[in-house]
């Protein structure tokens, strides 16, 4: 599969990661090279093998519903950059 | 051209559990923010989610009482975006393989019990807070909610106007409530719903371009909002345009929907397998125990009303409407033997209006199920009228106590001292002659004139069958 240059930029602002022009090419190239090997993967006949969902071939454990947490909010906001009223600020964000 | 509409819900239940689905945080409605937001909620470095069986036995409850699938293995997934009430970066749902598989619920279509199919029913975690107001340009972010566990119900693109829509979100909100996996407070968020709705010409197969609704947290919105949706797609349609695929937001102030995001910028959410849980495995034994601690569903609980109490279908409706008030009933039946027409009655009337009119939920009734029982017993003997009982149910309601002890203090009883009553009459028909005489001549009319005389002699005590045959006897000389 071919990637193109906007696959990879959609990509890029998918995972908020900043891409620089000179970088592209580069990011191209070694992604290119990734899909090339699952091309490789998919051309394996997997006609009834059971889909893999997790590597190890464990269960998952289950907790008991109960309340374990105490309030340690100010810890917790001893190390947020900023605080007010109990809230975490971040950038305004209005969809 | 002649519209036909299609309509899918997809509804969050947010499931009742004392902690997070992922952590031992609390999910108690209320608190300061971000007081219930331990280390695994705020995503912080090396915390790993571990699954709360609770809200997996909630959601194989819901599998069961839809008579869906309940997936032996299911896999949790990622899915991925970036929003600041989203501290991981992605939410931890259910994606390829949900808990509950299928399923259906009944809405009445023209009279006719209609199924609505189910797709599936997944497990996932809520997101935070988002508080766009008085922080200097910055938002505020709470996220005690985050974390929460909640039930995602998706059904299949059967319903067919908004009307059938708000019937089968009352019906699913009726049901989550009754086998108890839901509170079901829809101003707390608990029970949300959105509505993908779309229009096709009568007749075709395809479905037409549908836009999602977000957020209807009110029944009412809800029915607004998707036929405000309807009359804007068909309306646009025949003018030439064409649906664009979006998501849309519902405004009750000015009652019609509104872009939010288009799918040119639609989320691609690239889900996988979450390596940090392992598939939830659900085994035959668990499905059998939880199955057995169901409780009797509102539907077969409505046709065991009409079929061994001999009620019509709507009164039975009336009565399961609501999981506490069918046990309110059932509760009176257990303590008025025989008299289920006598209770459902009063529980649909009296009670039903009583705590309509002070807000009250079933649970938090000022009148137990013990005491309308003894009011009913003096209905049932005949000690008090259908309407000193109405008075005798408000003291009840706002003074407490018990019916015998009000009936006595307020000298209610029903007088059915036959002796009693022919002496009232006797008197009457001595003080008005004259009307005695119109009777006799053939103006019947004259009867009421007496009935509503001896009433009020009596004080509205006087039991109106005997006091009729006594009248009628004497009247006619």
């Amino acid at each position: 599969m071919a990637l193109t240059e906007n696959d990879l930029r959609r990509l890029a602002r998918l995972a908020r990661i900043r891409v620089e022009d000179d970088e592209t090419a580069p990011l191209l190239a070694q992604m290119s090279g990734i899909l090339g090997l699952i091309d490789q993967l998919q051309a394996v006949d997997t006609r009834g093998v059971e889909p893999l969902s997790h590597a190890l071939e464990l269960q998952q454990r289950l907790r008991q519903d109960t309340v374990t947490e105490i309030d340690r909010r100010e810890q917790f906001q001893a190390v947020a950059p900023q605080v007010e009223a109990g809230l975490y600020l971040v950038p305004k964000v209005i969809e | 051209m002649e519209w036909e509409v299609v309509i899918g819900l997809e509804t969050h239940a947010q499931l009742a559990t004392h902690s997070k689905i992922f952590s031992g945080a609390s999910t108690a409605f209320g608190a300061v923010p971000n007081a219930q937001a331990c280390a695994v909620d705020l995503a912080l470095p090396g915390v790993l989610p571990v699954l709360n069986r609770a809200a997996v036995e909630h959601a194989i409850r819901f599998g069961l009482a839809v008579g869906g699938e309940v997936a032996a293995r299911s896999v949790f997934a990622r899915k991925n975006y970036f929003y600041p009430d989203l501290p991981k970066g992605y939410q931890i749902s259910q994606f390829e393989i949900p808990v509950v598989s299928g399923g259906q619920i009944f809405i009445e279509r023209d009279g006719v019990d209609t199924a609505i199919r189910l797709t599936r029913a997944h497990l996932e975690e809520d997101a935070g807070k988002s508080l766009h107001e008085d922080f200097h340009g910055l938002s505020g972010i709470d996220l005690n909610r985050a974390g929460t566990p909640l039930l995602e119900i998706v059904s299949e693109p059967d319903m067919r106007s908004a009307a059938e829509a708000v019937a089968y979100a009352r019906i699913l909100h009726r049901l989550v409530t009754w086998i108890g996996i839901c509170d079901g407070n829809m101003q707390e968020g608990s029970f949300r719903c959105d509505a993908n709705v779309s229009v096709r010409p009568k007749g075709q197969q395809a479905f037409g371009t549908r836009c999602e609704i977000k957020n209807l947290n009110s029944f009412r919105f809800m029915e607004k909002a998707i036929e405000y949706e309807i009359r804007r797609q068909i309306e646009w349609i025949e003018s030439g345009g064409t649906v664009v695929q979006e998501t849309r937001l519902y405004d009750p102030d000015r009652d019609e929907t509104r872009p939010m995001r288009s799918k040119e910028d639609a989320q691609d959410y690239r889900y996988f397998p979450d390596p940090d849980l392992l598939p939830l495995c659900i085994d035959a034994p668990w499905i059998d125990r939880v199955r057995e601690s169901l409780p009797e569903l509102p539907e077969a609980m409505r046709g065991r009303f009409v079929a061994d109490f001999g009620l019509s279908p709507y009164d039975a409706g009336v009565l399961t409407a609501s999981y506490d008030l069918a046990q309110y009933f059932l509760a009176l039946m257990a303590d008025v033997a025989g008299e289920a027409k006598l209770c459902a009655n009063w529980v649909s009337g009296e009670l039903a209006a009583a705590l309509h009119r002070d807000g009250l939920e079933v649970r938090q009734s000022r009148i137990s199920p013990v005491q309308l029982a003894g009011l009913l017993r003096r209905i049932q003997d005949g000690t008090v009228s259908g309407k000193m009982a109405k008075e005798i149910f408000d003291a009840l309601w706002n003074e407490g106590g018990d019916a015998d002890a009000i009936i006595a203090s307020k000298g209610l009883q029903q007088i059915s001292d036959v002796s009693a009553l022919e002496k009232i009459v006797e008197e009457l028909m001595a003080a008005h002659p004259d009307q005695v005489a119109e009777y006799r001549s053939g103006k019947e009319k004259v009867f009421g004139f007496f009935v509503g005389r001896a009433m009020k002699a009596s004080g509205g005590r006087a039991n109106p069958a005997q006091l009729n045959a006594i009248l009628k006897a004497r009247l006619a000389g």
